[in-house]
């Protein structure tokens, strides 16, 4: 099943076109990674996507529903009531992991799902559960500031995924780290991803990517430049594709 | 010395009516409506362009002067306490909107997200990481305040500083003024101290 898709999605800032009509379609079950240099587009495309951004052309939905399309050259979205439905949908794991510095670790995978209609007693339980999945138990009553930024980001999985989303978009979640802590959040990507978790994944860790990833894109000034398998695009006969891993590599 | 607790009445009435009202003031000044956001700026702009005292004075011959209304004396104490009121939610509005403005957009994004409503974003998630940002400014102004209430003598209020110099012109004396003095010291001590630790108390998190 189709959960996501954006189509000749279309952003420009101050009259700069960051994204030049992308297309981008994820199924169920998917572990899709967009990678391409600074300034491509890759974090637009996934703002535009979870509706932080709203687009200038083009359409999106989620599971056959659609949040936005385009009437007349402009970009309509959905009602309010219908993109709080939609918005339950997809969760998003932040490069800066905006934890909500005043709540304690429990109260930040608590709350939200509390918002969403949750008795207390129900979202203790799959926070704690949440938690414990991803190593934190210890850590519920600890205040954000309070841990390494590994930590604060594995918590911010949690939070996400205590709402059980259909799709995890993640907005280049390791670039805040030291490379000491990059490896404990790509291992708990790469642990949902062995789960089947759909999601999508901003990066620049080339390896991690290609390990995980199903498909990979390589965008560049905000087009797709290349599609495809891991083994496709590290096999790429394209030369920007080649000098843009190579240099990465070297 | 009944004086002490006129000067403390008009303290604590203030800020119980200031603090509350600098909010609605801030949000009408970030207000997306353009007119909206223009009237809370004038607001502001004249309560902190123009002296205290002279609101005072306004305030409290506003009812006769602009509408023939005579008012009893009681209504000296009303007049000091609406002014400061007003005067201060002005400055308190924009401390609150420098706090608001300081909180990084990624919580709004995070709330929003994570679905939390507008509302909810901003009394769960903004409000009280706001109220901790701006507590120093508050301080500061709360201790303003306590000096500023010696202005009401404008029109003659009983409070300490009006009595202090009344006793000192009788008596041909400084000394009612230096306890007058020494009593504004002590209290904003006191003040200092209060808000120590509310600022302590918000220790548990850093923002």
């Amino acid at each position: 099943m189709e959960l996501v898709r954006a189509e000749n999605c279309r952003k420009s800032f101050d009259g700069e076109e960051i994204l030049g009509g992308i297309t981008l379609s994820v199924n169920e079950g998917e572990v899709v990674s967009v990678i391409g240099p600074s300034g491509s587009g890759k974090s637009t495309l996934l703002r535009c996507c979870c509706m932080l951004e709203t687009m200038d052309g083009g359409s999106l939905s989620f599971a056959g529903k659609s949040a936005a399309k385009e009437e007349g050259g402009k970009v309509v979205y959905a009602s309010h009531a219908e993109l709080k439905e939609i918005r339950k949908t997809f969760g998003l794991v932040f490069q800066n992991f905006n934890l909500f510095p005043h709540y304690s670790v429990l109260k930040n995978v608590m709350e939200p799902q509390m918002i969403a209609g949750k008795s207390k007693d129900e979202a203790e339980k799959k926070a704690l559960e949440c938690l414990e999945k991803l190593g934190l138990s210890d850590k519920a009553k600890s205040y954000p500031c309070q841990l390494s930024g590994g930590q604060q980001q594995r918590v911010s999985i949690a939070r996400a995924l205590a709402l059980e989303p259909k799709v995890l978009f993640f907005d280049e979640p390791t670039s805040a780290l030291d490379p000491e802590l990059t490896g404990e959040v790509l291992k708990v990507i790469r642990d949902l991803a062995a789960m089947h978790m759909t999601m999508i994944i901003v990066t620049h860790e080339m390896n991690f990517a290609r390990e995980v990833s199903d498909r990979m894109i390589f965008m560049e000034h905000g087009v797709i430049r290349a599609e495809g398998t891991p083994d496709e695009i590290f096999g790429s006969d394209d030369e920007r594709l080649k000098s843009f891993m190579g240099r990465l590599r070297g | 010395m009944s004086g002490m607790g006129v000067t403390v009445s008009i303290f604590l009435l203030t800020l119980l009516f200031s603090i509350p009202l600098g909010l609605p003031v801030s949000l009408a000044r970030m207000s997306r409506s353009k007119l909206v956001s223009i009237i809370a700026g004038a607001y502001v702009s004249v309560m902190r362009g123009t002296p205290l005292m002279l609101q005072i004075i306004v305030i409290y011959f506003l009812p006769y002067y602009g509408f023939g209304i005579s008012v009893t004396s009681d209504y000296r104490f009303v007049a000091v306490i609406i002014a400061f009121s007003l005067n201060y939610a002005a400055y308190f509005a924009e401390i609150y909107r420098s706090g608001i403005q300081s909180v990084p957009k990624g919580q709004y994004e995070a709330a929003q997200i994570l679905g939390y409503s507008r509302t909810q974003t901003f009394v769960k998630i903004i409000m009280p990481q706001m109220f901790k940002r701006v507590l120093p400014s508050m301080t500061n102004e709360i201790i303003t305040l306590v000096k500023d209430t010696s202005l009401s003598f404008a029109i003659a209020t009983a409070e300490m500083f009006t009595m202090a110099k009344q006793i000192a012109a009788s008596e041909a004396s400084l000394a009612p003024l230096m306890a007058a003095g020494l009593f504004y010291y002590i209290f904003n001590l006191l003040v200092a101290h209060v808000c120590k630790k509310v600022e302590k108390h918000y220790d548990y998190y850093r923002i």
